[in-house]
Formats: C-alpha cells, sequence, structure tokens
C-alpha cells in the first residue's frame, strides 16, 4: 500500500509539472496583450512600456514562466492586471463559495444516488427499479439552469424558505452561507445524481451477475444481505470514478448555477478575467483547478485501492 | 430413508420446459453422480435443490430433504438451509470467490451466518475447516486474498465454505472441469475424503463419465432434461441399457485411426525458442523482472506428420503457439517453416503466414456475428497476393464447406444459426480454405461435447486421409492427444521435457512428470464395447 501511494503521489507531481508548462504555453500563445488591452489602443508607448515592466511581461519566458510557479509554491499568485490586488485574495475569496457549494452539491448527490441505484438494482425490470430509472432520465435531460430558477420561483419567491440569490457570506455564521448555497447546490446536485445512480445500478447489475454472488446465497444470505455485503464494495470502482470527475466539474463547472443565483464563484471569476485579458488570474484559477483535479484523481486511486486488494498488490 | 429424495421434478423457465419429471435418491455418506452433455439439464438440478433457481422459474414435483419439501418451504428458512445443511461448490474457482475479501472472512461468514459465534471463534473455525481441506494456517493465513492463490487452491477455499457447517448434502457442479489434471485428481480426492468422513450425502454433477466412473456410487445419466438411466455406478457401466448412455460411454474413449503416413522432410522447425515477458516493478526505481514463459524449447514437424503438444495450464502451450504463428516476437531461437523465419524484422513473415492456419478452442468467440459464414471462411485469403474472385472464390467456400460436412447453402447463413459443433466444422473450414501446409489446432475440441468431440475427432481423420494434413494440436486432454497424433511434446514450465512417439510416451513414460499427468488423468474402464450406429455420422 505505501508504494502504491507513493508511486501515485510521483505522478501526481509529474502531471502538476507538465500541466503547468501547458497552461503556462497557452496562455502565452494567445492573442492579445495584457498592457495594451488595459489601456485601450490609444495609449501612448511609454506609458505601455511602463506598464508592461510594472506588470512583468517584458522579462523572457522562462523567467516569468519560473517566477510564477515558484511564486504559486509559495502561495503568491501574482497581482491581477485589472484588479491590482493579489490573484491569492481573490481566489481565496472565491474559493470559500465554490469550494463548499461543491462539496454541499457532492453530498446532495452521493445522498440521493446510492439509495436510488440501490434501490433500482435490487429491483431490476419491476416497477420501482423504471420508476427510479424515469426519473434519472427526467434528471439528466432537465436543464439545470431550469431547474434553477424553478427552484427560485418555488422556495424563494413563493414559499420564502430561502433567497432568491446571493451569497450571506461566512460572517453571517455557518448557517446563514449554507442556507445561501442550498438551492445551488439542489441544482447542481440533481443532474450528478441521476447520472451517479445510473452508474451505481448498472455497477450493481455487474456484479449480481458475478458468480461469487451466488456462492454468497449458496451460504444462506439472503439476497439482500449478499447485495450488501458482498455486492456493494464490488460496485464501487466505477461510483468512485464518476464520484471524481464529478466533483471536478463541480468546482468550477457550475458557472452557469453561479450567474442564475449570482454567487461569487470560481466559475464566475474565470469568465470575467478572460473577458478583460487579467491573464495572471486566468493562469491562476486554471492551475488551481488542474491541482484539484489531479489531487481528487490522486484520492480516487487510494479510494480504489482501499476498495479492492488486487490493486494493492499490483503495485 | 435417503437424505435427499427428488421426486417428479419438473421445471421451466418463463414456459420453457427444462426438466421432466427428475426423480432421484441420495443416502447419507453416498456419493451420486449426475452426468449428460451440455442442455442436459443436471446443473439445473442442482440448483432446484438449492432452490436459487433463475427469475422465471417454476417448479413442481417435491425435493425432499430429511423429510421437509424443499419446493414448498418460505425464503427464510430456505436461507437457514442453504450453507448449513446443503453446502454447494461451483464450477469457476476463479470467480466464485468474492475478490475483495479475505478467504478468512469468507470462510468464517458461513459459519457466523448460521450460529451465534463471536468473530474471534469463527476465524478459529475457518481455520480448522481450511486446515481440514489441506490450506494449513502456517502457509495460507487467514489474510489471504483469493487473487492471490491459485485456481486449485481456491476451489478448495469454496470448499471449505461448503463444508464449514458440517452440511449433510454437498452439492458440487463440475468442481474440477476448470482445473488441470493432477489438481483434478486432487480436488475429486478430497472431495471423496470429506463426503466418507462426514456421512455427507455427495451429488456431484459433471459432464465427464471418467471422473465419475472411478469414485461415484451411483451414477444418473440426463438428457433433455430427463434422467434416461441410473444405477449403481459398476451395474450401470456393465450393463448400459439407454442407447444415449452407451452413447456417451463410447463417445467418452472414442478414438480414431488416422491413416498412415511416412514423415517427409522436415516442415516446422523450432530450434532454441525462448520467450520473456517482463513481470512489474519490485521497487520504483528498480529494473523489471523477467518471466521466461517459454524456455529453449527445439523440436521438428514432419512434412505429414500429427504432433501433439500436451501440458498444464500455466505451462507455456498458448505462448509457443503464439510464437510459431508469427504473432509474437521471440527472444531467442528460430522458428522457421520450409527453411524460411516466421518472423522477419519486426513483422511477421507473410510468405510463410499464408502456409499456416490455426483453429482456436471457443466455437463462440472466434467468429464474428455480424458476418455471413462465407465471409468468415474467406477471411485467410487476405493473406494472399491474388485471393481468388468470382466463381474461384465461390468455388472454394463450396470445397472447403463440404470437406467439413457442411453444405455449400450453408455459406449465406449467420453464424449464430449453428451449435457448438457445426461452428468449430466452420473454422476448420476457415483454416483449409487457402489450403495451408501447417494447421495449428489449440485446444480446438475441449470446449465441445463428448458425442460432438467424437465427431470432430472423425472429421479430423478423414481430413487427414483427404488432405494429408500436417498438424500440432494441442491439448490438456491426454485421450484426445493420443488418438489423434503420431508424436507428441510434454511441456512443462516452459520446457519440453519429453517427447516421443504417441504409443510409447503413453505406455511408458519416462519423465516424472508426464507419469504424474498421465497417473491423473481419469480413465473409463475398459469395457470393450462396440461403437453405436449414428456416431460417427
Amino acid at each position: 500500500m505505501w508504494r502504491y501511494t507513493l508511486k501515485r503521489l510521483l505522478s501526481l507531481i509529474i502531471s502538476l509539472a507538465v500541466a503547468s508548462l501547458v497552461i503556462f504555453a497557452v496562455i502565452e500563445v494567445a492573442p492579445g496583450d495584457p498592457a495594451s488591452f488595459m489601456l485601450g489602443i490609444s495609449a501612448q508607448p511609454e506609458t505601455l512600456a511602463a506598464l508592461r515592466t510594472e506588470l512583468g511581461l517584458d522579462v523572457p519566458k522562462v523567467q516569468r514562466y519560473l517566477t510564477w510557479v515558484t511564486g504559486m509554491l509559495t502561495g503568491d499568485f501574482g497581482t491581477s492586471y485589472t484588479y491590482r490586488i493579489p490573484v491569492a485574495d481573490m481566489v481565496a475569496q472565491r474559493l470559500w463559495v465554490s469550494l463548499p457549494l461543491a462539496l454541499y452539491a457532492l453530498t446532495l448527490s452521493t445522498l440521493i444516488a446510492f439509495p436510488a441505484g440501490i434501490y433500482a438494482a435490487a429491483r431490476r425490470g419491476r416497477p420501482g427499479d423504471m420508476g427510479v430509472m424515469g426519473a434519472t432520465q427526467l434528471g439528466v435531460a432537465i436543464p439545470n439552469f431550469w431547474f434553477a430558477m424553478m427552484l427560485v420561483l418555488l422556495f424563494a419567491i413563493k414559499l420564502r424558505w430561502f433567497s432568491a440569490g446571493g451569497f450571506a457570506g461566512w460572517d453571517e455564521g455557518p448557517f446563514a452561507a449554507m442556507r445561501s448555497l442550498t438551492l445551488p447546490a439542489i441544482a447542481l446536485a440533481l443532474p450528478q445524481a441521476a447520472i451517479l445512480a445510473r452508474v451505481m445500478r448498472s455497477a450493481l447489475l455487474d456484479v449480481l451477475g458475478e458468480d461469487f454472488m451466488r456462492t454468497a446465497r449458496a451460504k444462506g444470505l439472503t439476497a439482500r444481505q449478499a447485495l450488501w455485503r458482498h455486492g456493494l464494495r464490488n460496485a464501487m470502482i466505477p461510483v468512485l470514478t464518476i464520484i471524481g470527475l464529478q466533483f471536478s466539474f463541480l468546482l468550477a463547472g457550475g458557472i452557469i448555477i453561479e450567474q442564475v443565483f449570482y454567487l461569487p464563484g470560481l466559475g464566475r471569476l474565470i469568465f470575467q478575467s478572460i473577458s478583460a485579458r487579467d491573464l495572471i488570474v486566468v493562469e491562476s484559477v486554471t492551475m488551481l483547478l488542474v491541482f484539484a483535479v489531479i489531487f481528487v484523481n490522486f484520492c480516487v486511486d487510494l479510494a480504489y485501492a482501499a476498495v479492492d486488494p488486487r490493486l494493492r498488490a499490483r503495485t | 430413508m435417503s437424505l435427499l429424495s427428488v421426486q417428479n421434478l419438473d421445471l421451466s423457465i418463463h414456459s420453457y420446459g427444462i426438466l421432466k419429471s427428475v426423480s432421484f435418491d441420495v443416502a447419507a455418506g453416498e456419493i451420486v453422480a449426475i452426468t449428460g452433455e451440455s442442455g442436459s439439464g443436471k446443473s439445473m438440478t442442482a440448483l432446484a435443490v438449492m432452490q436459487l433457481l433463475p427469475a422465471g422459474a417454476q417448479c413442481s414435483g417435491r425435493i425432499m430433504l430429511d423429510g421437509s419439501n424443499l419446493t414448498a418451504l418460505p425464503e427464510p428458512q430456505l436461507c437457514a438451509l442453504r450453507g448449513n445443511d446443503i453446502g454447494m461448490v461451483f464450477q469457476e474457482p476463479m470467480t466464485a470467490l468474492n475478490p475483495v475479501k479475505t478467504i478468512g472472512a469468507q470462510v468464517a461468514e458461513t459459519i457466523r451466518i448460521h450460529t451465534r459465534t463471536s468473530k474471534a471463534e469463527a476465524r478459529d473455525r475457518a481455520a480448522e475447516t481450511l486446515a481440514r481441506v489441506g490450506l494449513p494456517q502456517d502457509r495460507f493465513p487467514l489474510s489471504r486474498y483469493p487473487h492471490e492463490l491459485s485456481g486449485g487452491q481456491r476451489q478448495r477455499v469454496v470448499i471449505a465454505m461448503a463444508i464449514a457447517r458440517h452440511p449433510r448434502l454437498l452439492i458440487a457442479d463440475e468442481p474440477t472441469t476448470a482445473l488441470d489434471v493432477t489438481t483434478q485428481a486432487q480436488i475429486l480426492a478430497l472431495l471423496t475424503r470429506l463426503a466418507r468422513e462426514d456421512g455427507m450425502g455427495l451429488m456431484m454433477i459433471t459432464h465427464d463419465l471418467a471422473v465419475v466412473a472411478d469414485m461415484a456410487d451411483r451414477i444418473i445419466v440426463m438428457r433433455q432434461g430427463e434422467i434416461v438411466e441410473q444405477g449403481e455406478t459398476k451395474a450401470l457401466l456393465h450393463n448400459m441399457k439407454h442407447p444415449y448412455t452407451r452413447m456417451l460411454f463410447a463417445a467418452s474413449s472414442h478414438r480414431v485411426t488416422l491413416p498412415q503416413t511416412d514423415p517427409g522432410p522436415p516442415l516446422l522447425e523450432v530450434n532454441g525458442v525462448s520467450r520473456d515477458y517482463r513481470t512489474p516493478r519490485k521497487t520504483l526505481l528498480g529494473k523489471p523482472g523477467v518471466f521466461r514463459a517459454v524456455d529453449d524449447v527445439s523440436f521438428t514437424l514432419a512434412r505429414g506428420e500429427r504432433l501433439g503438444l500436451v501440458g498444464e495450464s500455466g505451462c507455456g502451450k498458448s505462448t509457443l503457439t503464439r510464437a510459431l504463428l508469427g504473432l509474437e516476437q521471440v527472444q531467442s531461437g528460430s522458428i522457421t517453416l520450409d527453411g524460411e523465419p516466421v518472423f522477419t524484422g519486426n513483422r511477421p513473415n507473410l510468405a510463410v503466414r499464408r502456409r499456416m492456419q490455426v483453429v482456436f478452442q471457443d466455437p463462440f468467440g472466434s467468429f464474428n456475428p455480424r458476418h455471413r459464414v462465407a465471409r468468415q471462411i474467406c477471411e485467410p485469403f487476405h493473406l494472399l497476393e491474388h485471393p481468388p474472385t468470382g466463381t474461384a472464390r465461390q468455388k472454394a467456400i463450396d470445397e472447403a464447406l463440404t470437406a467439413v460436412g457442411l453444405s455449400p447453402t450453408d455459406a449465406q447463413k449467420y453464424i449464430h444459426e449453428f451449435s457448438g459443433g457445426q461452428r468449430q466444422r466452420i473454422a476448420i473450414a476457415r483454416a483449409l480454405i487457402i489450403r495451408p501446409e501447417l494447421i495449428v489446432f489449440d485446444e480446438a475440441v475441449s470446449a465441445l461435447d463428448v458425442s460432438v468431440r467424437a465427431q470432430i475427432l472423425d472429421l479430423l481423420a478423414e481430413l487427414c486421409a483427404a488432405y494429408s494434413l500436417s498438424y500440432l494440436f494441442i491439448s490438456h486432454d491426454l485421450s484426445v492427444v493420443r488418438t489423434v497424433t503420431d508424436r507428441v511434446l510434454v511441456m512443462q514450465a516452459g520446457r519440453i521435457v519429453e517427447q516421443g512417439e504417441t504409443e510409447a510416451i503413453f505406455t511408458a513414460p519416462e519423465h516424472p512428470y508426464t507419469k504424474s499427468l498421465i497417473a491423473a488423468a481419469p480413465v473409463l474402464p475398459d469395457l470393450d464395447l462396440p461403437d453405436p450406429k449414428g456416431l460417427t455420422a
């Protein structure tokens, strides 16, 4: 297990190094000079040069890359071209919205998907299964922004249980903050739950057809006991894969939901920075997201090994 | 009174009849074998006794175990019986165990389901049971996972799970079919010992008459869901009443007579061939290990010769086959056909490839289900520089199909329209169509029922006479190799340990490994029965 962890860790570091190079290169070759964009087309060449020096755009690319990477390692993400404040502060502020939102949504989605998937698999072909499958079909099909608006209409405008948008902030206490994240989290969670429930069901059905499930029944376990004791853990590999992918997506992919609910999240930050050619912010947020994805994959790999002893043995 | 009494058992799945008034008894301490070909309903009989039938199954009749009728018991009571009073061992040891739980936990589970035992006590009992089936604690700790054990050892774990509660009835469904002959002999001996020691009734399901001939007290022969004959083993074998039983027996020990040929000049020459595979690194930056699957193998196959290759799983047979066909590069040595290397540079030598063909084991997996037979058997034509077209192509198809006993009209059918035996004929037609000089039969009859196997062996003998074939026949089944080859190679752990005339090797093996293989192979008693009509048709 130690060797496996070490190997995964090494692969995590290499992936991060490669990703940072690619992100830097791609953003460098993208057209548009941030300095001239900030000053407009009528700017004086001297002012432009001064701004370029100030932003650190006049040094060689290799040096810029190294400054950027070492800066990030020490928590210094540079200064935003547009807002002139440290990128690290901006990102941290947004992360305090996006990270809890993603975790909230993922928790909800897992809490819905697991029972639904297990229930459907245990009742394959019966009305219960068809009902769950129909519901998941709907969950995948409904666009989440529309669903978000329906949530606002019902729970914010009609019932007045939640606010229609905005983020209360953590200063107001965890309850108020989580409350303002509840509707967005539901809107994000539902389509993910539908997908996860389908994956859970099909993974379980695959396992239910395995020989060892018949062995378990021959020992005297009831169908339900066999499913819980022998089926579930074997079905976890595909489910964990999807959970990992969904978390990475939820972290930044909720931009539409952030717009609908006026949430100051990472998705909106990245969108605004791209429009403003604030490349340093785009670079840093992208790198952060890449780090999140790779780190989540690392965790998923460790979870695989915890679930399946054969993976521990292989490496 | 008998332990298990099955009376007039009828079974249908989605109103499709599977079993028809099956009746038999198993007494305590008795070993009863149920035998028959695929589709005879023998496994369904076992599952019916366990009441673990697939969805949609309807069963009527009575299955009495010690006075209670299993078909009428509610599910909770059946759960209490399964594993406690009836144990079951399955065919596939590789998949019958949960891969993510330790063997100790899996054996202990059987005990904990049925008794109020503490975890520690259940573990102690599991350790005792595992020791009883030949997996002592010091060498096979309870913390082992199934993937850390061989097939035979896994089957021992499955047996331990089944007998942990000392059930009165043990059902074994083809328990040794997936195992090598030497392992098979050990598992059969173990099952017999356990049944005798515990006075368990043992209901043994197998397609292999030879397996049961010397271990079962009684034999039940099934065909198409019905029992055609049952009786004491000795009496039944010496006085077979039903023609199907006689056919089954004759087909199991079917021999063919190959036409006499004088081996010509060497055709296939294999010289000092070794094939290595890399194994995972032991340390993070260490060198990867090397596993030598084929180790310094040399032999010659003469033109017109029928050569056999026998050995247990993992001995390197398949690796050697792939190397012979030029599918993989070897690390050292040379393989030549008529003096030409099968592998030149980094790619197979096409000039040689078109002169050899192969017939694989699985008649279901080796065809593309979306192509018609004509297209399937013309596949080898792509090896030719000028493949026949139009009427020449049609003629080749007709000839190949006729040669294997099928009709030219079959060319327009799809593969799912044929039975396993017919598919294997089509596979042979596909190999024959470019008139190869060498055919490799890789376990080509291993997946077939005995009666079908007998027919394919006859076909092989006929084709030998018609086309003077040269072939390499690879099999783990010694009795088959004995009848269709002139010479045989015995392979163990990547090396050829003995080779010589087939009859000489089988009657007087010299190498200890060959001796143990031949000793372990189950044989039917010699009853000198006439070959019933219709078998070779």
